[in-house]
């Protein structure tokens, strides 16, 4: 399965959806990309949908801690959307879960801002 | 043998180049010894979790992606014990050295946790070196009804 990342804009909030394996020599470079070119492009509220993220090693989550850093480094802030439980536990037995804000819906994620 | 226990292949071997494409190669094999055993799906997948960091590992540390250098991936154990022993031919590594990424200092690290992913995930883990000095990394996962470990489900 490709991982594909895709970005679309809600008002001023750049979401960017994650499709498939977030793992090393895969969709891990392609996440950084897409959220590295959205805060060089000014956005500074970005939210990362992974809904339909099937699997992430360390590899894709050392780049989702990178990119929060990046964002917070530049202004920016950068929050998760719709973490299937799995990804969620990936996180959470890192310590990781409490370092992001975490929404379900995506109208609250937006109005969060 | 009056016992039934699910049928078991022996161990399977393989040699992989070292490319993380190859980490889909070992990952359907593993879903193939799975399906063969009657690992259920919940457990399989992070046992999937744990061999993908294992051989990212051997790939990207002990064989820096050199494709010419192989990791040697085997599947086998017990009917109620999964046994993975990843084998590398790189230079090995002293494992007390490396940082506990809880730690907070290590909290926003980019890395570092991979190792602990296996060990969260797997029941043993397990490291040596064989006789080049590659690194043997071995980790076992208990399969019955009484799954001790592995992340909670909901
Ligand atoms: N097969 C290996 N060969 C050599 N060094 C290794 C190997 N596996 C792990 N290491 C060392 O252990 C460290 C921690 O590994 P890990 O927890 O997977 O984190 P990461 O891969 O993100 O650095 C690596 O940075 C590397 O120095
Ligand atoms: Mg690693």
């Amino acid at each position: 399965m490709k991982t594909t990342v895709t970005t679309r804009d809600v008002g001023d909030v750049k979401i960017v959806e994650l499709h498939g394996k977030i793992t090393i020599g895969a969709g891990d470079l392609q996440m950084r990309e897409a959220i590295h070119a959205a805060v060089s492009g000014g956005a500074t509220k970005l939210i990362v949908d992974m809904k339909d993220v099937t699997t992430i090693d360390s590899s894709g989550v050392g780049e989702l801690v990178g990119c929060y850093t990046t964002a917070t480094n530049r202004g920016a802030k950068l929050k998760l959307l719709n973490l299937p439980p799995k990804i969620s536990d990936v996180l959470t037995v890192t310590q990781l879960i409490t370092v992001f804000d975490v929404f379900t819906n995506e109208k609250e994620a937006v109005a969060s801002f | 043998m009056t016992e039934s226990s699910a049928p078991s292949p022996g161990p399977i071997v393989l040699w992989l180049s070292s490319r993380y494409e190859n980490l889909e190669l070992g990952q359907a094999v593993l879903e193939y010894v799975c399906r063969l055993r009657g690992i259920e799906n919940d457990a399989e997948h992070w046992i999937g979790v744990a061999l993908r960091e294992a051989l990212a590992n051997a790939i990207k540390h002990g064989n820096r992606q050199d494709p010419s250098r192989r990791v040697m991936l085997s599947l086998g154990g017990s009917a109620n014990d999964l046994e993975i022993v990843v084998g590398d031919e790189g230079e090995g590594f002293e494992t007390a050295a490396v940082a506990d990424p809880l730690a907070p200092e290590n909290q926003m690290k980019t890395s570092g946790r991979g190792i602990f992913y296996m060990k969260t995930f797997m029941d043993d883990v397990t490291f040596s070196r064989d006789e080049r000095g590659g690194t043997v990394l071995t980790m076992r996962k208990h399969i019955g009804s009484d799954q001790k470990k592995g992340v909670q489900t909901r």
